[in-house]
């Protein structure tokens, strides 16, 4: 595990050096809640509805951008190369870029929601840590898709087209029961009223976890 | 008689990228301790060589053993034993030299790995330059860190492709006193170029590549450049 943090110590550094993924993703997620706020007349009756779907729209948009971007720069200057040549199971290199595209994707998260809360005028009351435990469920999930994939379009010259092609259809649904989570959390109800959606995301992060750290191997062979 | 020890086998060897033939019917012998050069024009296959025993890619056919293990069965085990240099340095920009040899270090579980960075930095030379960001050393300087990045484990086996390109007159002679140390370190080293020049003077033995093919192959000791330069020309198909 070692190894695995001198991944993400690496990436962190790099971005706190650079801070280019997370000047791109906060802008964009910015963005897209504030187009969504003044774009549309939200009654008080739309806003539990609309709102959640908002969020994970924004968050999910920011990520994947914020994903093409990962890979990207590890092939420049073909430094990836340097790690592939290194005696470190590849499943390991994987969980370390994930543990990294995820910290840069939730640190995004946590600054979006005090926005969130103001541009749609929620009180968070004690929904802040359930709505925090369903963030990371969902964001763990797509953001594992999201790793893999970045991986296998990062050779390509269209990546940034071909990565939210390829990651959309197959995250569906931990996005959907992402965000019938958060409306269940946002309107005060216990998560266990949203079951279904529950065992869902957890299954999917699971599951894909588990695929992803295998498949990764094959993906990074030429 | 004491047998030979073959540090690098390559049995019959093709790589193929869809119709594409990058390598075919290729057989190397590299004893230990040995510095061999394969020289090849672009496209000759000799990038692609390099990534096949740096077990980057796997071979379409054939079989590759470095010290004594399969690359395609204990991938891992052989990444331990080799250092690879290539004409890109593998290093990450936004990170010190100092930061890139820590984390290769750890990456191949040195124990105390900022004490074996600082002695690698000062092997090199870029002592002054350690907490200098990678992006603002010229290329010399990033060859040479690319250097320590591939012995900071203290390898056996280094592989090196086109490690001069982009090295100008000064850089170049730098790096060849640095490649000179290497081999007499008799560490086991393969190496490929398309500039005669800075591989026959080193090297052991040395071989031809053209076309996917090994097409010679001779102990380059007492040869002239001028000598080899025409063979080399005579053998290689364009």
């Amino acid at each position: 595990m070692e190894k695995v943090w001198a991944i993400v110590l690496k990436d962190i550094i790099t971005e706190l050096r650079t801070k280019e993924l997370f000047s791109s993703m906060f802008t964009l997620a910015l963005l897209i809640i504030v187009i969504f706020n003044f774009a549309f007349d939200f009654s008080s009756e739309l806003i539990p509805v609309a709102a959640p779907a908002i969020l994970w729209v924004a968050f999910t948009f920011a990520g994947v951008l914020g994903l093409s971007r990962s890979f990207a720069l590890e092939k420049e200057g073909n430094s990836i190369l340097g790690l592939l040549v290194s005696p470190m199971d590849r499943s390991l290199i994987f969980l370390g870029k994930m543990i990294s595209n995820a910290v840069f994707v939730f640190v995004v998260e946590l600054i979006m929601i005090p926005l969130f809360v103001l541009f749609f005028n929620y009180d968070l009351g004690n929904t802040l840590f359930p709505l925090l435990l369903v963030i990371f469920l969902g964001t763990f999930g797509f953001v594992s898709v999201g790793t893999l994939f970045s991986a296998m379009a990062s050779s390509t010259r269209l990546r940034e087209v071909l990565l939210p092609i390829l990651i959309f259809p197959i995250i569906i649904p931990v996005m959907v029961s992402s965000i019938k989570l958060t409306a269940a959390v946002l309107s005060g109800n216990p998560i266990s009223q949203a079951g279904a959606a529950l065992q869902v995301v957890v299954s999917f992060d699971i599951i894909f976890f588990v695929i992803c750290a295998v498949v990764f191997e094959y993906v990074l062979d030429e | 008689m004491q047998a030979v020890e073959l540090d690098i086998i390559v049995e019959s060897v093709a790589k193929s990228y869809g119709n594409f033939q990058a390598l075919q019917g290729v057989d190397l012998r590299v004893k230990r301790g040995e510095f061999l050069t394969v020289f090849g024009t672009n496209g000759a296959g000799k990038t692609t060589l390099i990534k096949l025993l740096s077990t980057l890619t796997k071979p379409t056919s054939g079989k590759i053993t470095l010290a004594n293990h399969d690359i395609k069965k204990e991938p891992d085990k052989v990444r331990s034993l080799i250092g690879v240099i290539s004409h890109d340095p593998y290093l990450y920009e936004n990170l010190s030299a100092i930061e890139n040899l820590k984390f290769f270090a750890s990456l191949y579980g040195i124990p105390q790995a900022e004490e074996k960075a600082i002695e690698m930095i000062k092997q090199v030379g870029l002592e002054s330059r350690m907490h200098d960001l990678v992006r603002t050393l010229s290329r010399g300087m990033k060859q040479r860190l690319a250097v320590a990045r591939a012995i900071v484990h203290d390898p056996n086996i280094l592989l090196l492709d086109e490690p001069y390109t982009g090295l100008d007159q000064h850089g170049s002679r730098i790096f060849g006193e640095i490649l000179k140390l290497l081999k007499s370190q008799t560490r086991t080293i393969l190496m490929t170029t398309h500039k005669i020049e800075e591989g026959l003077g080193i090297s052991d033995s040395v071989a031809i590549l053209s076309g996917g093919r090994i097409v010679y192959e001779c102990d380059p000791r007492g040869v002239e450049i001028e000598r080899f330069k025409e063979i080399y020309f005579e053998k290689v198909r364009v």
